[in-house]
């Protein structure tokens, strides 16, 4: 994903997602990531340019949230609704989603008890990710940093968790399926050990009941 | 190959009534069996198998038609092979398509799910969590009065608008919730906005909600080819928009042609052809029907 060879090639584009492009640059000589909310042609300007606005400042607030429960998240250091950008801390490593092809099963097993802590200690702060897929947990020798809260939320809701489990489950049901039964165990029990019991429950409740929802609907 | 149909309509104003859908369903069976045969020029001692649509749907409707496969292939003594409905808008559309790998786009009343191949089965990448795009439409039209399916009506009003009123745009991950654009298109009209502009804005943020939820998927998945199938895969302000994310990255879009997009016999037929290559028949005693059967359970051994 990262081919940055010098300091003479910044700034550069070292990845494209759905929704931002993303720099590699210098800013005030450190190095940072610019993440750039690009428009939208499927969407009408209106429309397009205010959640574009919206997401940009609204991940920096969820960023700093995030930070104050010591879970490990890029430092903003610039935001910029107008043209849609945030400058934040350069996080090296690879996504887990690439990452979990690469390493041994008690390697991948300590991952996810590692997610199931930070999901919880978020979830316990009044924190949901709104994103949680594979793609948005950067792996850095073993430690892990949550990224892209545009779709984050300050939530104390059942709901909201239990939509954040139900991502997770699905991003490794659908692309790591061989891993996916004994590795969202392996997260569940440590989201609930560290979130409490009776309120995890609750939670895993709710994930399966939103599921249920959105299958078959029977038009009344 | 022949494709005849008989398809119950509901008063305006109202929605499916699962009774009476189903009284329709054994009215019309006989004759729409009848006639698919003869459309087909072929007689019921040349059928070789039966295919049979075990679910997803409304239990009393599936029986219906459950009922007619299993007394069929008793009396002709031909196999039963079980067939989930959403798998056959999927293989219909690779078929009439040619698409090869596609991320497949499945929408209509009864399904919004973003699915694509993988290890021998069709995997979730997104879906609604609560109603579906098709129930958006009818029960907005319902509640206006106006007959299901309400699509093209809605669309043709939205071709009148004047401005875009704000609603609920709301994306979870790859996933989409409608209830809250409902509720809020329900209550901008009441509060006095235009029919008009609530259809507009409604149907823009629906769409735009579906197109993004598809774009992150595709992103997630790498695929190259965008497969758009299902009753609202006819909604022009849909394909629109899931062909401007197909130019973003670069991929193709295919869209299901009309009648193949809605439900239909054809799809359950081929679906079954496929199944039954693999042998996957099922006795009588078996083929209990499965309202809630979802796609993701469903193993494919046909492809790879």
């Amino acid at each position: 994903m990262l081919t940055f060879h010098g300091e003479a090639d910044l700034p550069i584009l070292i990845y494209t997602g759905a929704e931002a492009a993303i720099y590699l640059e210098r800013w005030f000589g450190e190095l940072a990531i610019r993440k750039h909310r690009v428009a939208k042609p499927y969407r009408i300007a209106e429309l397009d340019q205010s959640i574009r606005q919206y997401r940009t400042s609204h991940e920096a607030t969820i960023l700093r949230e995030v930070r104050k429960l010591s879970v490990p998240a890029p430092t903003i250091l610039h935001v910029d609704p107008d043209s849609s950008t945030l400058i934040m801390d350069y996080v090296k490593g690879i996504t887990l989603k690439e990452e979990l092809e690469s390493i041994s099963k008690s390697e991948r097993r300590s991952r996810f008890s590692m997610l199931g802590a930070c999901l919880a200690s978020m979830h316990k702060g009044g924190i949901v990710h709104g994103d949680m897929t594979l793609s948005n947990v950067i792996s850095q020798d073993g430690r892990l940093w949550m990224i892209d809260f545009g779709l984050g939320n300050l939530s104390t809701e059942v709901e909201d968790m239990g939509v954040d489990l139900l991502l997770l489950n699905r991003s490794l049901r659908s692309t790591h399926f061989k891993f996916h039964s004994d590795l969202f165990r392996v997260f569940i029990t440590s989201y609930l050990s560290t979130i409490g019991s009776k309120r995890g429950l609750e939670i895993v409740e709710k994930m399966k009941e939103v599921e249920r929802r959105g299958r078959y609907f029977e038009r009344g | 190959m022949s494709d005849v149909r008989d398809v119950h309509i509901s008063p305006a104003g109202s929605g499916i009534h699962p009774r009476e859908a189903a009284e329709h369903h054994s009215e019309v069976a006989a004759r729409v069996v009848g006639d698919s045969l003869k459309q087909a020029g072929i007689l019921a001692d040349n059928l070789d198998v039966i295919a049979i649509a075990l679910g997803p749907g409304l239990g009393p409707c599936l029986r219906v038609g459950a009922t007619v496969a299993r007394s069929l292939s008793s009396y002709l003594r031909i196999p039963l092979v079980p067939v989930n409905h959403a798998i056959g808008h999927i293989e219909i559309g690779i078929l009439t398509t040619r698409a090869s790998d596609p991320l497949v786009v499945l929408v209509s009343g009864g399904h919004t799910a973003i699915t694509a191949f993988s290890g021998g089965r069709w995997r979730i990448f997104g879906e609604t969590e609560d109603i579906t795009i098709g129930n958006l439409y009818d029960m907005f039209a319902r509640e206006i009065k106006l007959p299901s399916p309400a699509g093209p009506q809605i669309e043709g009003l939205a071709r009148k608008a004047s401005k875009f009123v704000t609603l609920p745009y709301v994306v979870k991950g790859n996933d989409v919730s409608y209830s809250g654009l409902l509720t809020a298109s329900l209550a901008r009209l009441s509060a006095g906005d235009r029919l008009e502009d609530i259809c507009y804005s409604m149907q823009e943020v629906a769409c735009s909600m579906l197109a993004e939820a598809v774009e992150r998927s595709l992103a997630y998945t790498g695929k190259k080819e965008i497969l758009v199938t299902g009753g609202v895969a006819a909604n022009k302000s849909l394909q629109e928009k899931l062909e401007k994310v197909a130019e973003i990255h670069n991929a193709t879009t295919y869209t299901v042609k009309p009648p193949l997009t809605g439900d239909n016999g054809a799809q359950i037929a081929w679906t079954g052809v496929l199944s039954m290559q693999a042998g996957l028949t099922t006795l009588v005693q078996n083929s209990r029907v499965k309202p809630k059967w979802r796609l993701e359970d469903v193993d494919i051994p046909w492809r790879s």
